[in-house]
């Protein structure tokens, strides 16, 4: 099945794209998604602290199981101030 | 009214939204660009979000505001892009009977607002830029900035 990934941020940065299609195995959870997308873009690997998951602009758990066609977006800790 | 909008916000639209006959009080916030950060001198912040999710964020706020305090009507409106120094990134306008429901629920959201809301802060500072709250170590000085 394949899942839009979209990337803000830092992690748009990072990969260099705002939106790309991932390609990937029927019952992958969001954590294993994250984990494929780090293969494919190693410099996703530092960012990984504290991220929290969005599909289809919704939070999940990272043990949230996707379905063809969700919308994905990690989400890295939002803007700080005090 | 809850929206990311990429030109500078007008206070009064906000103040107009929320004005309400049965309202006695109507609290608001603004959050500027600051000249300075953690010994850095800033030039501006830049703005990232997810706009389709931010917006049902800030509605999610609104909706809890109004279960907690007895409040007529919200407004925020936040920027995203460059944010030079004195502008205005977000504002809040609230309306309610009494004020002290208006200052409470105008407290809660800009509070709510850092924690839930997907949109991204860069700090643009002399010498380089960083993402506010990435924890990814030091700062990217200016030729890695202009490397990438």
């Amino acid at each position: 099945m394949k899942v839009t990934v979209k990337f803000f941020a830092i992690l748009r940065e990072r990969v260099g794209a705002g939106e790309i299609t991932k390609e990937i195995q029927d019952g992958s959870t969001v954590a294993d998604l994250w984990q494929a997308l780090k293969q494919d873009y190693p410099k996703l690997a530092p960012v990984e602290t504290r991220l929290l998951y969005a599909v289809n602009q919704n939070y999940v758990k990272p043990d949230h199981a996707l379905k063809d066609r969700d919308e994905v977006v990690f989400i890295p800790p939002v803007s700080g101030g005090r | 009214m809850f929206r990311v909008v990429r030109a500078p916000i007008d206070l009064q639209e906000l103040v107009r939204y929320v004005t309400d006959p049965s309202a006695g009080a109507i609290a608001t916030f603004i959050g500027t660009t600051r000249n300075n950060n953690e010994g850095r001198k800033v030039i501006a912040l830049d703005y990232d979000a997810y706009p389709e999710m931010a917006e049902k964020e800030l509605k999610r706020i609104g909706e809890d505001a109004k279960k907690k305090w007895r409040i007529e009507r919200m407004a925020i409106i936040h920027r995203i892009g460059p944010v030079e120094i004195t502008e205005a990134s977000v504002m809040i306008a609230v309306s309610a009977a009494h004020r002290d429901d208006a200052f409470q629920a105008c407290r809660f959201a800009i509070e709510e607002i850092k924690k839930t809301v997907p949109i991204w802060k860069k700090e643009v500072f002399e010498g380089g830029e960083v993402w506010i709250g990435t924890q990814t170590g030091q700062p990217l000085t200016d030729r890695e900035a202009r490397q990438r």
